[in-house]
């Protein structure tokens, strides 16, 4: 595990927190959308904290995305946890509201989960030498179909195992 | 009055998203690996490559499609029921089906490590997010 690992998984759990509370914010302002007048909704984009909200929610897709590509499922979802921990730290110590003592225990549940899984390693799937084939032989391929893009289709067909 | 059919409703519905959630998890997660380590991959031939290969990939359009029905079946599990009880009941069952489902569709070792860290992520996210 790298440096730039662990700040693609703590941008999982900031965007994630961050995104979620933006755009429950930015509704909230929109108001009630009633459904004989879903159009609003696409009003709702313009408020720029429903805006803002979708465009974390995309980077907190992507970082997700990234993290999945070099470890376990299992590995990533508590990661993703800690964006519930880090709403409730933000309720308590930017918005001064009251966290209850259950909620605490929540933050402590998630924290040791994700401290237990942190500890072993992040990819215990067999990591054969076809991923290196795959990574390895759609090189030429891609470069190929870019200057021939209307031999896409077969070459994709090559591509799969 | 709230009908009588409510609660077999509500729980049906939940029982929906974490169905839905899972098998997207399962799919998306199945789909990165396929396209491999998007750190090398945009060191070694950028941002486009990476994009390209995401979506061509058929497990993460059908991982997305999921995640759809289970964006949709919470809709429907929040119109029959209270959020205080959705909202944990769904995303604690999720860590639960997905360390199942990641042990037995995508081979992970789910050690004893990682069943205790799901089931304390469960209870713990259960607490907070009611």
């Amino acid at each position: 595990m790298t440096l730039r690992k662990y700040s693609v998984l703590a941008g999982v759990a900031v965007f994630a927190a961050a995104g979620d509370s933006m755009l429950s914010h930015g509704m909230k302002q929109a108001g009630n959308i009633p459904l004989h007048h879903l159009h609003n909704v696409i009003l709702a984009v313009i408020n720029p904290w429903v805006a803002g909200g979708i465009l974390l929610l995309l980077a907190f897709f992507a970082s997700y995305m990234t993290a999945l590509s070099w470890a376990d499922l299992t590995y990533v979802l508590p990661a993703t946890s800690l964006g519930y921990v880090l709403l409730a730290l933000a309720a308590k110590f930017v918005l001064h509201e009251d966290v209850s003592p259950l909620r605490w225990l929540g933050i402590a549940l998630i924290s040791a989960g994700v401290g237990f899984v942190a500890g072993g390693d992040a990819h215990t799937t067999p990591h054969p030498h076809k991923t290196e084939d795959l990574m390895e032989a759609p090189v030429e391929i891609e470069s190929a179909s870019l200057t021939r893009e209307a031999e896409d289709e077969p070459v994709s067909s090559e591509v799969e195992p | 009055m709230k009908p009588i059919y409510a609660d077999l409703y509500t729980w049906c519905a939940i029982g929906a998203v974490v169905l839905a959630s899972v098998v997207g998890d399962v799919l998306l997660s199945r789909a990165m690996k396929q396209v491999g380590d998007v750190h090398d991959l945009l060191d070694r031939r950028g941002l486009w490559i990476v994009v390209r290969r995401v979506l061509r990939n058929p497990n993460f359009a059908l991982g997305v499609a999921a995640m759809a029905v289970a964006f949709f079946s919470l809709l429907f599990a929040l119109s029959w029921g209270d959020v205080s009880l959705v909202a944990p009941a769904a995303a604690s069952l999720t860590f639960i089906g997905n360390a199942f489902a990641a042990k037995i569709f995508l081979h992970e070792k789910v050690d004893r490590r990682r069943w205790i860290a799901a089931i304390l992520v469960a209870a713990g996210v259960a607490l907070l997010a009611g």
